[in-house]
């Protein structure tokens, strides 16, 4: 069935399967190939991204659901080639390792700001609680988004 | 993990919704939150050939006491509970509940009515809902009608909604003043199922004796459980130590829980002894605080 949707900013129509899911769509119709699928079974959080500004996993999402919505990937973050706070967050502070889950974790994090710009470690630690990261054990992923809070908060963007 | 092949509906009304599912019978499945079923699908433990999509009907995500009721729409997610300052004030033990189901993302799109609907005893609102003596609305073709949360789970996976008819709304008796309730989940790590939990909800008297109690179980049974000996012990006691720990005694025995990957059933019948014994204790704690 023909299904209209928005991936950051740009409008798409596709002929899609009902059966598809968003991450398929996303990655191998459209070739956005940032948003990663990890688990597959709705754990890990790697398949993150924006969906009407909340993050949800779009490994558990079909793509007909997605009709008329806007979706934010990781791909949307940068702009003007200029990376966002997340995400110079990540590099300075040393984020990730192998990086599989970074997609996710990035639109995760980048969600949380919007809503809480001054978070606790505490509160930090919630947000992600539903993206697993196999690699850092978290320390570093917890000081980028702190990072990310300080920046914004200075004026960044 | 991809389904099997279905056919997709999108309705954008109840009417048509319900003529949808009674046409196509028991090969259609309505997909709210889609957090449970999805899964299921892509694990083709469900192959439901019809999905009827009832995210585009309007006027379903509402959150609002009226007429005694605190009214919880279709479309309310999880984190419309979380994110509800009535909730989180008025209804604690709600806001207990939802910030402990799955993980924040999940929470974005399961809806509350979907955690009941989908009849799994380890889901945890049906606990919640059996302490605050619920009622659900369904809705079928031939109109409306209400069922009382302690009738609704009627074996696993299995629910007294019948062919053809939708839950629409869960209505919460607002609670008086004096109230107060909370649950409290083991879980092995965030977004595991519960080794246990109990819900607990109390309201007190002037006088500082139970005027109502109401105790749910999740994950320690076939079905959700209303442990009625528990409550039927309380109900015009004073709930000091003596009694509560009693009555936290009576809860262990209603549990029916068994041996699996989260620990063997002798181990969850005294964890459901002590998570009853806190639950009571904060419920009675938030009753006096007079929430």
């Amino acid at each position: 069935m023909q299904i209209q949707v928005s991936i950051n900013g740009e409008k798409h129509q596709v002929d899609v399967e009902p059966r598809l899911l968003l991450v398929h769509l996303i990655r191998e119709v459209l070739r956005l190939t940032g948003t990663h699928i990890g688990c597959d079974t709705t754990h890990c959080g790697a398949c993150t991204v924006l969906l009407d500004g909340r993050p949800v996993k779009s490994c558990t999402l079909f793509a007909v659901q997605a009709t008329g919505k806007e979706i934010m990937t990781v791909e949307g973050l940068e702009l003007d080639g200029m990376l966002h706070p997340v995400q110079e967050g990540f590099m300075a502070e040393h984020g990730l390792q192998c990086g599989y889950c970074t997609p996710g974790m990035l639109m995760t994090s980048y969600a949380f700001l919007q809503k809480n710009p001054d978070p606790s470690e505490e509160e930090i630690r919630w947000a992600i609680s539903g993206n697993l990261c196999r690699c850092t054990g978290y320390v570093n992923i917890v000081k980028a988004i702190q990072y990310a809070a300080n920046k914004a908060r200075q004026g960044g963007s | 993990m991809i389904p099997a092949t279905f056919e997709y509906h999108a309705p954008t009304s109840i009417q048509e919704a319900t003529s949808l599912l009674t046409g196509l019978g028991e090969d259609a499945k309505i997909l709210s939150g889609g957090q449970s079923l999805i899964p299921l699908m892509k694990l083709r433990l469900a192959a439901p050939t019809h999905l009827i999509d009832i995210n585009r009907i309007s006027g379903l995500s509402y959150l609002e006491e009226a007429d005694g009721f605190l009214r919880i729409g279709a479309l309310s997610r999880e984190s419309d509970l979380e994110e509800s300052e009535l909730i989180r004030t008025k209804y604690p033990i709600l806001y207990d509940t939802s910030k402990v189901i799955a993980d924040p993302l999940v929470r974005n799109l399961a809806t509350v009515c979907g955690n009941l609907a989908h009849g799994d005893p380890a889901n945890d609102h049906p606990a919640t809902m059996l302490a605050l003596d619920a009622e659900v609305v369904a809705v079928g073709n031939a109109g409306s009608r209400r069922i009382g949360v302690a009738a609704f789970f009627t074996g696993p996976f299995t629910t007294a909604l019948k062919q053809g008819e939708i839950l629409t709304e869960i209505r919460i008796p607002v609670p008086p003043p004096r109230s107060g309730g909370a649950y409290l989940k083991l879980e092995r790590k965030v977004g595991d199922f519960a080794t246990a939990a109990v819900a607990a909800q109390i309201s007190l008297s002037a006088a500082g004796v139970c005027e109502r109690v109401g105790i749910g179980l999740t994950n320690v049974g076939s079905t959700p459980i209303k442990a009625k000996k528990a409550e039927a012990f309380l109900q015009g006691k004073r709930p000091d130590e003596a009694a509560i720990k009693q009555a936290a005694q009576l809860a262990a025995q209603e549990s029916r829980p068994s041996d699996d990957l989260r620990g063997p059933a002798e181990y969850k019948r005294d964890l459901v002894r002590v998570l009853t014994t806190r639950a009571l204790k904060k419920a009675v704690e938030r009753a006096t605080q007079g929430r």
